[in-house]
């Protein structure tokens, strides 16, 4: 494996209680510069605490946490720089337009007009949305949001750009496509930490990690992960693990 | 026939949400709609429980107009809309006994039906609905839609958001509820679901592509589908698949690449290319499509006719 | 019936499990008459008058003890001259001067009558008045203590509008219009707000899907919040009659009645709000805009109707408060009996069988969407 100056995040130990309920327990992995890296995990296994606390949004009750060069205790507004996030529940405002949903978060990580003005007619071509420029994103099909949402979040070239659920509910081909965007982006070196619930899509991942209650029960890439367990997909893999309990 | 629909359309303003719909669910069938979020499915279940009126068409739910006859099929079906829509600040027996109470009828009186969903939960019966995880609060939903022993279940999809196990769980409940003799209608957009029923309708866009047995499905695919499998990753594969000539698509599925062919004569041209590669790990076979398969078919075949060909929207940033 | 009771039961939990509810229900009215009723009281304590005393004998120095010993005002000056009065408001320094005429005393043993005059202030006019009517009462107590066999040996140029209320106290204007006020805001309030919230949390597509019928579901989550509110009435009548003095004169269970008219009134009028409203933001924005402003403003509950002018004179006629402060008034202060308030009685029952019909009516069996 890659040095540890290679990983973009690096967490030891991660706790994190709520009361006596230990929504984290002792979480401890790497992710490399570049990589798409699976966050499974059943529903309340500790997901999204332990993303918020990635994210600089909430603190750990413990543990060594760094990500992208700053520590999570007392880097937290400069890791906010450098990340990306998008989730399937919020991503664009609604009532805004294409181009002003992309102008306004480029806004917010302070790049300059030009810059914007001209990476927007990129992005837009790229994504052959250049027609649907000034139309509300209420009124777009939730495929091309969902893209927009993406391209939105890396707008900014984070060194991570963290992705919760983000396919969920589209067709299996708009899904497909998202995931050749993730690849693309991967390929650029923005590492992707992604969670999902369709299995396949753990297939996608570089490497993956599985929690159950709080705690991380396997992380590796899926063909190891499919012969340590004698599985012949990923699904059966994390059903092995969530169900042993 | 328990349930039967016939061109039945549904416009909110100006968007149409279900276009001349029609299709039958069989006694005692575990019938599922599958499809994105948008293609119709809720506004599909909401006529159905009697709950929106269409726009054209008809259906009759147990030989009752859906319409008209609205009181006597509230009386016999049990939905589980979408979102989760129980009372969060009551309790999990606390829900289960108000619903009981309004279908007139006790926990008690359909305990042996309820009993194989409801023990997951049990334990967990004093604590309020809010507080429960996803996958017990749609197990609590399943309960409560069944507590008065209707004859037709709705369950709007009932996995959408929750974990690969509890979703295996709740198939196998499903199955257990089906042979006690209650009609299931179930809607999923997770494309392995659909194996489990007995037939399903695909949905796109307001209107249903396809009703079919999910094993007929695969054997009604003309087109010649191969798999592209590899020891290490496959999707550099990708995009050199689809340069090839012949290739009609390629996909990423799972660790492998599926790709159909414009025609069977293409195969040969595309196996020798792939030996010239010379990755030894590679391996180049020709499968049965799956219901994600044909699904991304028909879609791509309304969608673009004749391009079949990659994302679309290559995202390429400079650097 | 068990169905129903079924339902009862549960809106009951909900009641008693979310604090803000438990609040606004509880609190609140307490709230609400204690607050009104001290800065009434508090506001009469302090207020400033000059005395122009153009005669200066034995009973006019004596009623100015009277006036300043009652503990409502506080003398800002003494004026010898007309002038002084405009400069005196000008400043701020006064809202009231009372005005002893000339020869006072001589006149009123020789002639039986006398003037004062109480000049205000009237930029503020409810303070104004309110500081009138106490003046009045003051002023009168005076006299009558002096005479107490003449009926009124004197002579005030402003006219009251108080009849029935002799001490002049300002918390008897206020209860019934807080009444009126506290069961409005929370049974219409409380409903739209606990209707719509089934909307918007789903719940209601389940209660829809289900084989009860509109009137079950409406009773259902209305039943609670009648009995909450005539609480409520019971309390807000209990610390009227406990804390400010505010007595029962007419018939207790009479009362009662009129209350639960009113009550159901509202709730009818809450069902109407959450046809209409799709959340429960927008079931509080219509209940506050378009009951309890009105209210308010509209039922002679602060402003008088009498001083209104034509157009909201009439649209004070359809608020329902005004009628029902009018009935309260009438079995509370003046202790008169149904035959009083029969018209009024008429006209709210009227408009709660509207009301009840329109929610009915536009309760929707399905889904908008």
């Amino acid at each position: 494996m890659t040095g540890s100056g290679e990983d973009i995040i690096a967490v030891r130990d991660l706790v994190k209680k709520f009361g006596s309920f230990v929504a984290n327990d002792r979480l401890t992995f790497r992710v490399h510069r570049g990589e798409i890296f699976g966050f499974l995990g059943a529903n309340g296994a500790g997901k999204t605490t332990a993303i918020k606390i990635l994210c600089g949004l909430s603190y750990p009750t413990s543990g060594e946490i760094r990500v992208a060069g700053h520590d999570v205790y007392t880097g937290r507004e400069k890791i906010k720089r450098r990340i990306g996030y998008m989730s399937q529940k919020f991503s664009l405002y609604e009532d805004l337009t294409v181009s002003e949903n992309i102008r306004l978060y480029a806004g917010i990580y302070g790049l300059k007009r030009n810059y914007i003005q001209e990476r927007e007619t990129q992005l837009l071509e790229s994504l052959g949305l250049r027609h649907i420029k000034n139309e509300y994103i209420r009124k777009i099909p939730l495929g091309w949001k969902q893209k927009l949402a993406f391209s939105v979040a890396i707008f900014h070239r984070p060194a991570i750009v963290f992705l919760d659920e983000p396919t969920g509910g589209v067709d299996p081909i708009t899904r497909r496509q998202f995931w050749e965007m993730i690849h693309e982006a991967a390929r650029d070196g923005i590492t992707v930490f992604v969670t999902t619930h369709y299995m396949d899509e753990a297939e996608y991942c570089d490497r993956v990690s599985i929690m159950v209650e709080g705690r991380i029960e396997a992380l590796d890439t899926p063909v190891l992960l499919k012969k340590q367990y004698h599985s012949a997909n990923m699904n059966e893999v994390f059903i092995k693990l969530a169900r042993k309990r | 026939m328990p349930v039967i629909l016939q061109q039945v359309s549904k416009s909110f303003g100006d968007v149409r949400a279900l276009n001349e719909v029609g299709f039958q669910v069989g006694d005692g069938e575990l019938f599922g709609l599958i499809g994105p979020d948008g293609a119709g499915k809720s506004t599909l279940f909401r006529i159905i429980a009697s709950l929106l009126i269409p726009d054209a068409g008809s259906c009759m739910v147990l030989g009752f107009d859906v319409v008209k006859q609205y009181r006597e099929v509230r009386k016999l079906i049990g939905y589980m809309p979408g979102r989760f829509s129980l009372y969060m600040d009551l309790s999990v027996e606390e829900n289960l006994n108000f619903y009981a109470t309004v279908f007139g009828t006790t926990v008690r009186e359909n305990h042996d039906l309820v009993r194989e969903v409801y023990r997951h939960i049990e334990p967990f019966r004093k604590r309020p609905a809010g507080k429960l995880s996803g996958g017990m609060k749609q197990k609590l939903a399943l309960s409560c839609a069944l507590i008065h022993r209707p004859r037709i279940l709705l369950l709007d999809e009932p996995t959408t958001g929750v974990d690969a196990v509890s979703r295996r769980e709740f198939w196998e409940m499903l199955e257990k509820i089906r042979r006690e003799g209650i009609t299931i209608l179930v809607s999923t957009p997770y494309m392995d679901e659909a194996e489990l029923c007995d037939r399903v309708a695909l949905m796109q866009k307001g209107g249903i592509l396809e009703v079919a047995d999910p094993a007929e499905m695969s054997t009604r695919e003309e087109v010649p589908l191969f798999a592209l499998r590899s020891s290490s990753e496959v999707y550099p594969y990708l995009e050199r698949i689809r340069k090839q000539e012949g290739c009609q698509s390629a996909w990423l599925f799972g660790d492998e690449l599926h790709v159909t062919l414009k025609s069977k004569e293409y195969e040969p041209l595309i196996r020798e290319e792939i030996g010239r590669w010379k990755e030894p790990s590679l391996e180049w076979v020709a499968i049965a499509p799956s219901i994600e398969d044909r699904f991304m078919r028909l879609i791509r075949q309304e969608q673009e006719p004749d391009s079949g060909h990659g994302a679309g929207i290559k995202y390429r940033t400079d650097r | 019936m068990k169905r129903f009771f079924g339902f009862v039961k549960k809106e009951f939990q909900h009641i008693f499990r979310d604090v803000r509810t438990l609040v606004i229900l509880f609190a609140l009215p307490v709230v609400m008459i204690v607050l009104f009723g001290y800065v009434v009281t508090n506001e009469l304590k302090d207020v400033r008058i000059g005395i122009w005393d153009r005669s200066g004998d034995q009973i006019t120095r004596d009623a100015i003890n009277k006036i300043l010993s009652s503990g409502y005002f506080v003398l800002a000056g003494t004026l010898d001259h007309e002038e002084q009065i405009g400069s005196l408001f000008r400043s701020g320094n006064a809202k009231v001067v009372v005005i002893f005429e000339h020869g006072f005393e001589k006149k009123l043993m020789r002639e039986n009558r006398a003037a004062v005059r109480l000049v205000t202030d009237a930029s503020d006019a409810n303070s104004a008045q309110l500081a009138l009517n106490y003046l009045q009462g003051v002023l009168a107590g005076f006299f009558r203590s002096l005479n107490p066999d003449a009926g009124l040996p004197w002579e005030v140029e402003i006219r009251t509008r108080m009849f029935y209320n002799e001490e002049m106290k300002g918390v008897y204007m206020f209860v019934p219009g807080l009444m009126a006020l506290i069961m409005m805001l929370i049974s219409a309030l409380m409903t739209s707000v606990t209707i719509t919230r089934e909307k918007e949390f789903g719940t209601m597509e389940l209660l829809l899907a289900s084989p009860l019928k509109p009137w079950e579901i409406i009773l259902g989550k209305v039943t609670p919040y009648v009995l909450l509110s005539l609480v409520n009435a019971g309390s807000i009548i209990l610390l009227g009659t406990l804390v400010f003095n505010v007595p029962v004169s007419g018939s207790l269970p009479l009362l009662i009645l009129e209350c639960l008219l009113y009550i159901t009134l509202a709730l009818s009028l809450g069902v109407l709000i959450s046809t209409v409203a799709k959340t429960q933001q927008m079931a509080m924005v219509f209940s506050m805009l378009g009951l309890l402003l009105p209210t308010i403003l509209l039922s002679g509950f602060i402003f008088p109707v009498d001083n209104m002018p034509g157009i909201l004179r009439g649209l004070s006629t359809i608020m329902p408060a005004r009628w029902f402060i009018v009935v309260v008034k009438n079995v509370m202060l003046k202790g008169t009996g149904f035959a009083f308030i029969w018209k009024e009685s008429l006209i709210l029952l009227g408009m709660t069988i509207f009301f009840i019909m329109a929610a009915l009516r536009r309760f929707n069996v399905r889904l908008e969407k």
